[in-house]
């Protein structure tokens, strides 16, 4: 027996297991359209789930995303300053996320891949069901029992057929977003720990991230300085008056750090 | 003749178009009986490219059963052997 035949075989003794379980074959019908219900519910719970886990993959990427820009702005504020070996720890830190990064956005083609695939199985089995619920239908209003087992026989196993392919769908799809979800719980770990923040609110036990912030400090305190008396002079260094990352946090100590380094 | 993709859903086949399937069909049997991973996703690829190509969608509202099912495009070698054993993949 050829492959396709032995698979096609399988999967149709495990579609027809649903068959004879009513005494009335009739029953059958309602069963089995119960049956298709609770899968169509299940496949949308699939959808959803899948797009879940999608959004928090495109968040994490943009929460990445960010690090990494910040990271560039700290390498090319730190060669203004001449440090090079400030911008290469920067650059070093950057290239760890440019890593990840690219690692998710893998997961997450991978993902769209998969909820695309669900909604279309999805549709494929929401017309078939609706198709089976008229003909349940009209098999109920005009034949007797008897007269009726063929038809239901049909109806049910064609249908069985399409619920076979969507529950094995369901299933290879949450089998990919369980790997998934681990992996990105693992980031999100990270960037909660900061671990994959930007070099100044990185480990502040660092001697290089701690003097690159209190460079930085000490050259906005200097830029601001500047900018009130009306000078244009440290235009490249300027910051931006509220929310650069590298002015967070200053104390005063680090200040004199910076400047006694 | 009516073949399921797994994943895809139903495709009319022309009969005649059935010799060529078949012979891609033996191409993916035997990958999977050397366990060939590189040579089984070409000979699966090809074998569903054949389906799509000389099949057409099938009525989707129908309740039709399919002549031949065959695994979807990103199965594993592993995952249809776990398939042909009985108690496999599909769901029950």
């Amino acid at each position: 027996m050829s492959l396709w035949q032995r698979i096609t075989m399988l999967f149709k003794t495990k579609a027809h297991k649903a068959l004879d379980r009513a005494e009335d074959p009739r029953e059958t019908l309602d069963y089995s359209y119960q049956r298709q219900t609770e899968l169509l519910a299940k496949v949308r719970r699939g959808v959803a789930d899948v797009a879940t886990s999608r959004k928090r993959v495109e968040i994490q990427v943009s929460q990445l995303e960010q690090q990494s820009a910040k990271l560039t702005e700290q390498a090319q504020k730190a060669l203004e300053m001449n440090r090079e070996d400030l911008a290469r720890e920067a650059l070093t830190r950057k290239s760890g996320l440019t890593t990840q990064i690219a690692d998710l956005q893998g997961q997450l083609t991978q993902l769209q891949g998969e909820e695309e695939k669900l909604t279309l199985a999805q549709q494929r089995l929401a017309a078939k069901v609706e198709s089976f619920r008229t003909r349940k239908e009209t098999i109920k209003a005009t034949y007797t029992a008897a007269e009726a087992q063929t038809r239901i026989n049909e109806a049910v196993s064609g249908i069985g057929e399409e619920m076979g392919d969507v529950g094995l769908a369901i299933q290879r799809a949450e089998d990919k977003t369980a790997q998934m979800q681990a992996r990105a719980g693992a980031i999100d770990e990270l960037i909660a720990s900061g671990a994959l923040d930007d070099v100044s609110s990185l480990s502040r036990g660092d001697d290089i991230a701690r003097e690159l912030e209190a460079m930085s400090s000490q050259a906005d305190v200097e830029a601001e300085l500047a900018a009130l008396k009306g000078a244009s002079r440290p235009e490249a260094i300027e910051a931006p008056p509220s929310g650069d990352i590298l002015a967070e946090e200053t104390t005063p100590e680090a200040v004199e750090q910076g400047e006694s380094s | 003749m009516i073949v399921r993709i797994l994943g895809e859903g139903q495709f009319d086949v022309p009969d005649d178009a059935l010799s060529a399937l078949n012979e891609h069909d033996g191409a993916v049997e035997s990958a999977i009986g050397s366990g060939d991973e590189a040579a089984f996703e070409a000979a699966l690829g090809a074998l569903l490219d054949a389906v799509r190509s000389v099949g057409t969608t099938h009525q989707v509202d129908s309740l039709d059963e399919s002549d031949a099912i065959l695994p979807p495009a990103d199965a594993s070698l592993e995952e249809v052997r776990a398939m042909l054993a009985d108690d496999g993949l599909i769901p029950g």
